[in-house]
């Protein structure tokens, strides 16, 4: 077993000595011009899709990554990785692959992380995009140059000086669920609080008593392996959501409610069909505790979980509301109650971070919340595009390649048409945005960049159509 | 044309999975990588042995590794293409796409779901109404079958002895004809592609290759004397030569 994941680590280097080479030429003083380069920033599953589209039009490709091998967050060798021992996914395979690139029909319908990792693994070898990428480095910064031109400062992660080099276009694909958003609860607590960040393994939960907050899928997960493993779970929960379950009538659910969207069943329909599913499989879950949601179905992002209400039946979870302080070795819960811990997990959802870019740039809000079109074209800079920035109801990798082949595309107009780049420029800044963007939503960080499939399809498909070659 | 975004079928009723045949000729040594997979496809009804039998081994012999997938039994047009693209993606390395016939036909829409490295379209069964019209002319009972059989004619030259064609024949059970619409999708990724044939192939006359090569912006590559089964009737080396000869010139510019 060691040998075997000796031989994995080493195997996932990357081929070339090219973080040598860089250091040997580090110190030229000039600016080295990449000319029509593309810089693209993460080889996680977005950069790589990135890549491979950037490549298909013609454009050369220097991607930047600071950990030694592809796969970003899905890969748990990552320090930033999220995935725990037992993440699978819940969007089904279907609605998951890339859409040139399907995962082997042998898979599950929903398949373990290390069979993601494995799958963007083989799409890099696949489409040779390992030759594009600099491993164990760094972007530092990024700053615009005039007539689109980006100036790069990359450095090697290990330290060192850095190294500035000149870019046609900037990507960023550095992901956004690695940087753990910690909640800021008063008081002073005795026992251990992690974030979900850094639980990686049912044992840490063996025995102890477990208070897991937060009510999204990461928060369910673990309060679900606590329910096997500690001794008392309690889970704690701001509001009321809709617990979904894997699948409805023996298929995944997530088809069974794409066939609804197929025969274009309204809105009100669908929510009506999902409280009556829901109340028919799930049940009513304000009767182990849980508040009632303060929102209608398709409002929040999905959750979906068919062992939590499992559980809660069973009396292993027991819900909780929101937590109001620490008080030494107890916890005060909203309602005034004091429970006793020993391990506080906070599943509180990750932020993005984009600190090589002036804030001004992708024209971020007070909150932190960039504000792009299509969360992903930068509004002043026409060659600075984010991929894979996006929570849809369903699996992000579908939706970070028709995103990068729209960046590649554009980049591709303005560089070949730029009068018919800027007519479809214009004509993008009159797109209404609750046509792309999900307007209905709870108002939380969580929800900044939820979009509904379906409609951010739509709008993609109608992006790649203006930007259609003339024949 | 339709970039195929939304995906209704595939999201909602994914093709149900089979065991796939897939015959491989690989290369050994160091040069294991430097070319890309070929992929060879076959309509229903025959499958990979007929390119086992000649083309495998000699395009392996010119440094391609070399796979031939048999299409799934009673698989429709969706089933197969689902079966070309997932083979496709289980190879190392991003392949080069070869349909023979209907194969070809198979392989001209799998060209819009995965970006090939190249494709090569072989004796393309494309043109319903052309097809049929050349086969109704050499064997009248055949196509009129429900599920219409090629003869002898049709598929060899007369350079192949009779005994061997014979074999062969007897080896291809013959499908239902597919169903399929006619609009052809664009290639994901732009890859070159190639449309090979005969002009005294009885099955796809010669109007219907110049009408797919012109749909892909080329001319055919044509090989006279020769029968609709190319890879199989005699001077099978000719094609494949040719063929391998033109990818590795496009792969060469192309780098």
């Amino acid at each position: 077993m060691i040998i075997f994941r000796f031989w994995r680590t080493f195997c996932s280097l990357p081929p070339s000595p090219r973080i040598w080479q860089y250091r040997r030429v580090h110190d030229t003083p000039d600016i080295a011009d990449r000319r029509d380069a593309v810089c693209v920033i993460g080889a996680g599953a977005s950069g790589l899709a990135t890549i491979k589209n950037l490549r298909e039009h013609g454009f050369a490709v220097d991607c930047y990554e600071r950990e030694t091998s592809v796969g970003g967050a899905w890969n748990w060798r990552h320090d930033r990785s999220p995935v725990y021992a037992n993440t699978h996914l819940i969007s089904s395979r279907p609605l998951t692959e890339f859409p040139d690139f399907p995962m082997p029909d042998s898979w599950p319908d929903y398949p373990h992380h290390s069979q993601v990792l494995s799958y963007l693994e083989r799409y890099a070898k696949h489409f040779g995009l390992g030759e594009h990428i600099w491993f164990g480095t760094e972007v530092v910064s990024a700053v615009p140059v005039g007539d689109g031109r980006w100036d790069v400062t990359t450095r090697s992660t290990g330290g060192g000086s850095s190294r500035v080099q000149r870019y046609a276009a900037l990507i960023a694909a550095n992901g956004h669920n690695w940087s753990p958003a910690k909640p800021d609860i008063p008081g002073d607590f005795r026992g251990t609080v992690i974030h979900s960040a850094q639980y990686k393994d049912p044992a840490q939960l063996r025995n102890r008593k477990v208070l897991v907050i937060g009510g999204g899928n990461t928060g369910c997960d673990i309060a679900v392996e606590a329910a096997q493993q500690a001794t008392t779970v309690w889970h704690s929960t701001r509001r009321g959501y809709w617990y979904a379950p894997k699948y409805i009538f023996g298929r995944p659910a997530d088809q069974v409610n794409d066939g609804l969207l197929k025969w274009r069943v309204p809105l009100k329909l669908r929510q009506w069909l999902y409280r009556r599913t829901l109340a028919l499989t799930t049940g009513d879950l304000t009767r182990y505790g849980l508040p009632e949601p303060d929102h209608k179905p398709y409002e929040s992002h999905p959750i979906v979980n068919s062992q939590l209400p499992y559980y809660l039946g069973h009396g292993r979870i027991k819900a909780v509301p929101d937590v109001a302080r620490f008080a030494g070795g107890q916890v005060e819960l909203a309602d005034g109650r004091r429970i006793d811990p020993d391990l506080v997990i906070t599943a509180t959802g990750y932020a993005p971070r984009f600190e090589f870019l002036a804030p001004d740039l992708i024209d971020t809000e007070p909150d932190g919340r960039p504000d792009l079109h299509l969360h992903s074209f930068a509004r002043k800079h026409p060659t600075l595009a984010v991929v894979g920035l996006l929570q849809p109801d369903a699996g992000l990798l579908p939706l970070a390649h028709w995103q990068s082949v729209a960046v590649a595309r554009w980049l591709q107009l303005r560089r070949e048409d730029p009068e018919r780049a800027a007519a479809v420029q214009q004509k993008e800044s009159a797109r209404p945005i609750p046509s792309w963007s999900k307007r209905r939503v709870v108002a939380s960080r969580r929800h900044w960049f939820e979009v509904d499939h379906l409609a951010y399809l739509k709008a993609m498909d109608e992006l790649l159509r203006e930007m259609e070659p003339a024949k | 044309m339709s970039h195929d975004l939304l995906r209704f079928d595939d999201w909602t009723s994914p093709v149900p999975p089979v065991e796939r045949e897939v015959l491989s000729r690989l290369v050994e040594g160091e040069d294991e990588h430097e070319h890309p997979p070929l992929l060879f496809v076959t309509g229903p009804g025959v499958g990979a042995w007929a390119f086992a039998e000649h083309w495998l081994a000699h395009t392996a012999g010119r440094g391609f590794p070399a796979h031939a997938l048999t299409p799934r039994e009673g698989g429709d047009l969706r089933a197969h293409v689902h079966d070309v693209v997932q083979t496709a993606a289980s190879l190392p390395r991003q392949a080069v796409l070869i349909g023979h016939g209907v194969g070809a036909l198979v392989v001209s829409r799998a060209l819009g779901r995965y970006p090939a490295r190249a494709a090569v379209l072989v004796a393309p069964a494309m043109d319903r109404w052309a097809t049929f019209g050349a086969a109704i002319k050499t064997n009248p009972l055949g196509t009129l079958r429900g599920r219409p059989r090629l003869n002898r004619k049709q598929l060899f030259s007369a350079s192949l002895p009779a005994e061997e064609a014979d074999a062969y024949l007897a080896r291809m059970t013959f499908a239902h004809r597919l169903a399929f619409p006619k609009q052809v999708p664009s290639p994901v990724g732009k890859p070159p592609v190639l449309v090979v044939g005969s002009p005294d192939d009885r099955v796809v006359p010669r109007k219907s290759l110049d009408r797919v090569a012109a749909h892909y912006g080329g001319a055919p590559l044509l090989f006279p004397g020769m029968g609709h089964a190319l890879m199989l009737d005699a001077g099978w080396a000719e094609p494949i030569d040719a063929t391998l000869d033109w990818l590795t010139k496009e792969l060469t510019a192309a780098s």
